[in-house]
């Protein structure tokens, strides 16, 4: 079940603030966060966002396209290696 | 033979189940199509009048989204979420399952026919 839209969308509080700061500043410098759970608003559009995923922070523009989305999807928190009997194409 | 929607041949069965035939229509949109033309459920779909038919098609073309049009919208929302990057798109890419199954085992759908890993012998 979505979330109540009596509520709006979540956004930590204190991402708001970082994210209100840089506009206010318009810098383009990164604006690291663990905030995972966040939804990408409208605000943050052509914001450079670089999420955690547990171990580094992965830059992110934030396109139009992604409001709605959470920022930890474009941030993946396991690599994949393959396995070891195919081809090594994917390995890294 | 009635031809509705581009290709589809719905034979000699009730008109609510060769409905179902069209990509796009289950059983649900069926009915609702049938309750809307008042056309008796029952009725075999070859001994349908052309007024019936036309009638029926008229319904699915200003309510419904079928065949081409759905695979095509389809499609494109698949590779919007692929160029977009994020996880749902990368399960795409991927072939995986995009909903968060195992995939230690089954998720056989997405990952098509058992690819066995067929162990080398060693010669000594």
């Amino acid at each position: 079940m979505p979330r109540s839209v009596k509520k709006g969308p979540f956004v930590d509080d204190h991402l708001v603030k970082k994210v209100e700061a840089a506009k206010a500043a318009s810098n383009r410098r990164l604006i690291k966060t663990w905030s995972r759970r966040s939804v990408i608003l409208p605000e943050f559009v052509g914001l450079n966002i670089a999420v955690h995923n547990g171990k580094q922070f992965i830059p992110l523009y934030i396109t139009e396209e992604m409001v709605g989305y959470k920022l930890g999807e474009f941030s993946p928190t396991r690599t994949y290696r393959g396995h070891q009997g195919k081809s090594d194409k994917r390995s890294r | 033979m009635a031809r509705i929607s581009g290709v589809d041949l719905p034979n000699n069965k009730r008109i609510e189940i060769a409905l179902t035939y069209i990509y796009g229509i289950g059983r649900t949109s069926a009915t609702k199509i049938i309750e809307k033309t008042k056309i008796d459920p029952d009725l075999r779909a070859k001994n349908l009048s052309d007024e019936q038919i036309s009638q029926i098609r008229g319904v699915i073309e200003s309510d419904y989204m079928v065949e081409g049009d759905l695979r095509r919208e389809t499609n494109l929302n698949i590779k919007r979420l692929m160029d977009l990057g994020n996880y749902r798109g990368l399960r795409h890419r991927r072939g995986l399952p995009v909903r968060g199954q195992r995939t230690k085992t089954n998720a056989r759908t997405r990952k098509g026919p058992r690819r066995l890993a067929v162990a080398s012998k060693k010669k000594i």
